[in-house]
């Protein structure tokens, strides 16, 4: 275990070195989240003023919802990541070395929390800059941070898994555009759930960014609801684990074929 | 070459059979074995089924059948541990372009678990074997085609492997930085005793680092022993007469194949080919005849044997001919 863990923290420091040295890519991925948050806060100002909206401001119900689509939108690009590595040969130099699987796959799911979490920082610093508040102090913002984290690893091994097995970028271009306005919308980010057409309330209930979400939103209020956000929280645990696990299975697949 | 009966060869190869899901069939029942200190190389057109071959024995691929052991160890059944005993030095180079030169050296150190104690001085040595101590604090991508090839050879070197594995060292290389890189190698052979198995695709790279061959095409090992032994076989010179007046190809012709020791006498426009066991002694009594004849002689060539000939004699046919056919086992940009 320890032997993993070592290799992880090696070639975890590796892909953040080399996400450190693209000075624009760099730039980006820190203001995009704030023009995010920007953006949605005035575009959908008002929106707090319908019945059955209960935040204060919207901008204190946005931000939680931004920092997990956040989350999503970058994670969900890792497989682009991976399949770099394989074309350029990386990977398979690093799977004959006599390192674990689950470590090298655990160094470009951490590369995702670093950036995750201080692109998360931001989101919670520019958000109480534009008047939000978070009643739920540290502790809630703890849990909305790692909540986001957990759902960036979840959509991130999956991600790249499907790197791994269709070896090409056009199929994750699809797949990716195909799927994240459907998991944003069809979710608590933008709008209460209690305003939601019944269908989509209904299927917002299995999206696990909805879970990240209502964990987040819940924690950040002035009365968490703990059973809420342990039993959501749990299941993300459930699916962050089962991702891996399938991503690192993927391995197999991809040695069939090189 | 003297084999030790004590120890397991370095590397085993049994039968191997692999089939891509494609239905491509890259390995049809490879087998060679290389002894331990010996360089060995494999020679084959593209989709030979070298490459396939290494990345069985590095424990990247699997095949579908057969064995493959390195230092005694089976592949398939224990790569860890068989992963601590090589080096791979493979086609592409897989080093970090953004990392500088030390840097990559660094952290390949460390995944092997060199001790911190001496990786730092290890990678020193290496980058100074490799002239590359000027460039080392110089992200890769900056690097030439020959120093990025030197540090991929220097990768696979770090933690002091018993059996190291080059594929294609030298394809897409300069000739000079080709004829370096083939030094380092006979160097890596003969001082540090290492076992070597490389592949490629060129006949004068083969013919000039392995101690022993193994001629592969369409997945199976179609000939193996030393470069003069290969020659050897095919018994003989050939001798290359080039006419004055391309009309009198047929008549002169008609003259050499009279003679005695000349065999497989071909033309080919103003050109007469033969072969004989001795050249030197063949061409004067082939120019005194054809003389005779009243044939007029442009040139008058002497070949040895090349291992383009060998490949001709077991393959059945001519290598550039096999590497120009279609890249049978390339599948999702690997090769």
């Amino acid at each position: 275990m320890s032997a993993v863990l070592t290799d992880t923290w090696w070639l975890t420091r590796r892909r953040l070195a080399i996400f450190l040295n693209q000075p624009g890519y760099l730039v980006v991925t820190l203001i995009q989240p704030a023009v995010w948050l920007f953006l949605f806060g005035s575009l959908f100002r008002r929106v707090v003023e319908l019945p059955g909206f209960e935040a204060a401001s919207y901008l204190d119900y946005l931000v939680p919802g931004v920092l997990v689509m956040n989350a999503l939108s970058s994670s969900i690009w890792a497989g682009m990541g991976m399949l770099e590595e394989i074309e350029r040969g990386t990977m398979n130099r690093f799977l004959t070395l006599p390192i674990s699987r689950t470590a090298i796959m655990s160094a470009s799911l951490g590369e995702y929390a670093v950036g995750n979490f201080v692109q998360s920082l931001i989101i919670l610093g520019m958000g109480a800059l534009g008047g939000a508040e978070y009643p739920g102090g540290i502790v809630g913002m703890a849990v909305m941070v790692i909540a986001a984290g957990l759902l960036g690893t979840i959509v991130g091994a999956l991600s790249n898994a499907l790197g791994m097995v269709a070896r090409e970028r056009e199929t994750i271009i699809g797949v990716n555009t195909f799927l994240l306005l459907p998991l944003t919308f069809l979710s608590s980010v933008f709008m209460a759930e209690e305003l939601m057409p019944g269908w989509i309330a209904n299927i917002a209930r299995f999206n696990p960014l909805d879970w990240a979400v209502q964990v987040g939103r819940s924690a950040l209020s002035a009365d968490p609801d703990w059973t809420l956000i342990a039993s959501r929280g749990a299941w993300l645990v459930v699916l962050a684990i089962l991702a891996l696990a399938v991503s690192v299975r993927t391995f197999r697949s991809y040695q069939k074929s090189v | 070459m003297t084999s030790d009966n004590q120890r397991p060869p370095a590397i085993e190869v049994e039968d191997l059979v692999k089939t891509y899901r494609n239905g491509v069939k890259a390995l049809d029942g490879i087998s060679f074995r290389v002894a331990e200190g010996e360089t060995f190389g494999l020679l084959g057109p593209n989709g030979a089924g070298k490459s396939t071959t290494i990345k069985i024995l590095t424990t990247l691929a699997r095949a579908d059948s057969g064995i493959a052991r390195v230092a005694g160890v089976d592949v398939g059944r224990d790569p860890e541990t068989v992963r601590r005993l090589i080096g791979v030095v493979s086609q592409r180079s897989g080093a970090d372009p953004v990392a500088t030169g030390r840097e990559n050296l660094l952290l390949q150190g460390r995944l092997y678990r060199v001790p911190a104690g001496s990786l730092r001085k290890r990678v020193d040595e290496l980058l100074e074997r490799f002239g590359l101590g000027d460039a080392a604090d110089r992200k890769v991508r900056t690097y030439s085609g020959g120093m990025q090839r030197r540090l991929d050879v220097a990768l696979g070197l770090v933690h002091g492997p018993r059996v190291l594995f080059l594929d294609e060292p030298t394809t897409g290389l300069d000739p000079e930085v080709r004829a370096a890189m083939w030094q380092e190698i006979e160097r890596l052979a003969a001082e540090d005793g290492m076992t070597i198995l490389l592949t490629t695709h060129y006949m004068d790279e083969a013919d000039r680092l392995g101690d022993r061959l193994a001629i592969v095409d369409r997945g199976r090992v179609v000939a193996t022993g030393t470069a003069d032994d290969l020659k050897g076989e095919l018994r003989g010179d050939g001798v290359d007469i080039e006419l004055a007046d391309p009309s009198q190809a047929e008549p002169a012709r008609g003259v050499i194949v009279e003679l005695p020791g000349m065999r497989d006498v071909a033309v080919d426009g103003r050109r007469v080919f033969a072969r004989a066991d001795s050249g030197a002694a063949a061409v004067p009594t082939a120019l005194a005849a054809l003389e005779r004849s009243g044939i007029p002689v442009a040139a008058v060539s002497i070949s040895r044997p090349s291992l383009e000939d060998v490949y001709l004699r077991y393959a059945g046919r001519r290598f550039a001919e096999a590497d120009a056919g279609p890249e049978l086992a390339t599948i999702g940009g690997s090769r």
